[in-house]
């Protein structure tokens, strides 16, 4: 091999191969992909996030809870996301044009997120279990956020955004603590996390419903 | 390869044969010594501290108290911190400090324009830092093996820029005829890099491509990092040193120049590998598990290749400290890659996907074969640079044994939990908290391997800043061997 213009060549066209069979043809061919506009609903799905939301998925990027939790539902029987309550339906190319950035995630330390907004609903579990898991999934290991949030001296009337936490995590008399804005807005973000729209490519692997288990029973 | 007439002559420049070759050598040495110490340098300081960052995000994956109070610590910055402190600061600094030094060597030219040099290894390690400092402040683009934030890249790319043209400069004005296969490598590993690295911060950060798309260039980006930027440099350090340590040519020609084009047509398909089960085309993945089994070519023609250089030499691995890191990634380069192969069948990936036996493979091909070699690589590259040999034997020794045992432990360890973790989480009978808490042992294991692992790299810190401030010897000494060979004396 002495003939350093073939090498190059040989270097340039062997990349290219896959940069265009991976990259270029798959932005042709579905980088373009359009909202379906529900009619009945006078709605486009996918939805796009509210603003609180919006900044509450940046804190699951600045946090790095990609590396621990995916959000992408396998197809029923491949695996058992359907069977865990992780969704009815496996995860589209659709579900995921309206997010700016797309957050697959590639480990399951911690459970699929995909749809926990639709599997867990509450506020309240949420802010329990980010500022300590242990509060509502003993024996999870997930770590704990104690930093999105603030102690404060209660003057006069206690705060409505108060936690309610059991005893031995309760602050001393006098004192509260109080969500901050962050983890409002991380919550917002993961009641949000809800993909349960049909649409006309899901309905032929679309499966009845199995019924969803709550988050820290199963 | 040139050919030297025993083991310790191969080791000692001064002994070899040809007087005219060897200063000749020795000038080009002394060229890249200033360039490849810096990155050499920089890679050190950059294992430590992505060490210690493994073990606090180690420890949390068990323990996930430790250290929970402290928001830049949390698992997810800790654990990203890590990974870009060991890949681009360890493994890129030395990947580049071994592209030079090989470069220079196999052109057989002296290294020229070493400011470029210089200036591209500060750019760089500003910008590693900058990103770190991001990553850990809460400014990660949580987009995996590029998370470093905007503001630092574009002093990576400058850096890089400077570097490619200096690749450029090397080979145009090498003196070699000849074209040796740890060449191709290097210039084809310098060459993919860049595009790869530029295509995914435009398609990704600067002007993101539309849902899923993004998760293909992701992966497209991330696992061609593995195979067309540290395969190749690791595996030219090893077409490189293993002949060169065992003074004896490579076995097969034919065989390098397959093993080199079925990586380069097969591995760039292979990364969608990482999206089985995922919202994407399902002919991109079948093409990528198709690409990922035909990897088995380049895998298995290049362990040939280097087995069949090593038949007969084994014994050596008694006394070289090179040989023994060099052929421990070897070995591991091929079981690991077999193992992704096998990982990329639809129903081995239902089970192991998402879990921990990936973190066992990455480590098992980042750590057991990549870093592993250029540890060997740095045993033998920087005596000739400093014209002084390795002050303690002891040192490298407890390198080898504790960061062999380490990774052994880690891989095993994590395989079998991961494994486990797998079947479980796809039997929907099993609690996902007992799930999680049948990986704690596992996970523990990967603590200990990783105590393990931090001793070796600390006594290789040692042993490498002790070997930088010694004087240097009044008369050359012997090379720093495990064991003294029997035909030392003779060499002498």
């Amino acid at each position: 091999m002495n003939r350093a213009p073939l090498l190059f060549l040989g270097i340039f066209f062997t990349l290219a191969f896959s940069w265009t069979g991976i990259v270029l043809t798959n932005q042709l061919t579905y980088g373009k992909l359009q909202p379906v506009i529900d009619e009945t609903e006078n709605k486009a799905y996918p939805e796009q996030l509210s603003g609180l939301a919006e900044q509450g998925k940046l804190v699951y990027q600045d946090l790095g809870c990609l590396y621990c939790h995916t959000q992408q539902v396998r197809r029923p029987g491949f695996g058992a996301d359907d069977k865990r309550g992780w969704g009815d339906r496996q995860s589209v190319a659709r579900d995921y044009i309206r997010e700016g950035r797309v957050l697959l995630g590639t480990i399951r330390t911690g459970p699929d997120l995909r749809n926990i907004g639709a599997r867990q609903a509450s506020r309240d579990w949420h802010l329990l279990h980010l500022y300590d898991p242990q509060i509502t999934s003993k024996g999870s290991t997930m770590a704990p956020f104690p930093f999105l949030f603030e102690k404060h001296k209660i003057v006069g009337q206690p705060s409505p955004r108060a936690m309610k936490l059991p005893a031995p995590h309760t602050a001393e008399p006098g004192y509260e603590i109080v969500p901050t804005q962050r983890a409002e807005a991380l919550v917002a973000y993961l009641q949000r996390l809800n993909d349960t729209y049909a649409y006309p490519e899901t309905k032929n692997v679309f499966v009845e419903p199995v019924e969803m288990k709550k988050e820290g029973q199963k | 390869m040139a050919s030297a007439p025993n083991l310790a002559a191969s080791f000692d420049p001064a002994t070899s044969p040809d007087l005219v070759k060897r200063a000749e050598l020795s000038e080009i040495d002394a060229s890249t010594k200033i360039p490849v110490l810096f990155f050499l340098c920089s890679a050190v300081l950059w294992l430590l501290v992505g060490t210690a960052f493994a073990l606090i995000s180690s420890f949390k994956l068990h323990t996930p108290n430790f250290l929970g109070d402290i928001e830049w610590l949390t698992f997810g910055r800790a654990r990203t911190a890590h990974l870009n402190a060991v890949i681009y600061g360890w493994s890129v600094n030395a990947a580049f400090a071994v592209a030079f030094w090989l470069m220079a060597r196999l052109s057989r030219s002296v290294l020229r324009h070493s400011g470029l040099l210089m200036i591209a290894g500060v750019f760089w390690n500003i910008g590693v830092t900058i990103g770190i400092g991001g990553i850990l402040a809460g400014d990660s683009t949580s987009i995996e093996w590029l998370e470093i934030p905007p503001y630092a890249t574009p002093l990576l790319f400058v850096a890089y820029a400077l570097i490619g043209a200096w690749a450029l400069i090397t080979f145009r004005f090498g003196k070699s005829e000849h074209i040796y296969v740890s060449q191709w490598y290097l210039l084809a590993a310098l060459f993919w890099f860049p595009w790869l690295y530029s295509i995914a911060q435009i398609m990704l950060i600067i002007e993101p491509a539309r849902g899923t798309v993004q998760a293909l260039v992701n992966w497209w980006f991330a696992h061609n990092v593995l195979g067309l930027w540290f395969t190749p440099i690791g595996l030219a350090a090893v077409y490189y040193f293993l002949p060169k340590v065992l003074g004896k040519p490579i076995h097969s020609y034919y065989l390098s120049l397959l093993g080199f084009w079925s990586l380069a047509i097969f591995y760039n398909w292979a990364g969608v590998h990482h999206l089985i089960g995922g919202p994407v085309p399902a002919w991109v993945l079948s093409a990528g598990i198709v690409a990922s089994f035909m990897m088995a070519i380049p895998v298995i023609v290049t362990g040939i290749n280097h087995h069949m250089t090593m038949v007969g030499s084994f014994g050596a691995l008694k006394y070289s400290p090179t040989l023994r890191f060099i052929v421990f990634g070897a070995i591991s380069y091929t079981i690991t890659s077999l193992l992704g192969s096998l990982m990329a069948d639809r129903q081995v990936s239902m089970v192991v996907h998402f879990t921990h036996f990936t973190v066992a493979h990455a480590h098992q091909g980042m750590y057991a074969f990549f870093t592993m070699v250029m540890f060997g690589s740095i045993y033998y590259i920087l005596p000739r640079l400093l014209l002084k040999e390795w002050p303690s034997a002891m040192l490298i020794s407890v390198h080898f044994w504790t960061v062999a045992v380490g990774i052994t432990i880690y891989v095993v360890g994590l395989s079998i939990g991961g494994i486990k973790q797998g079947l479980e989480m796809n039997n929907a009978d099993i609690p996902f908290l007992t799930v999680v808490a049948n990986t704690i042992p596992y996970l523990l294991s990967r603590s200990l391997s990783g105590v393990l692992m931090t001793i070796g790299h600390l006594a290789f810190a040692v042993n490498f800043a002790w070997m930088l401030l010694r004087p240097r010897a009044p008369q050359a000494t012997a090379p720093t061997f495990f064991n003294t060979p029997p035909d030392m004396e003779v060499a002498r």
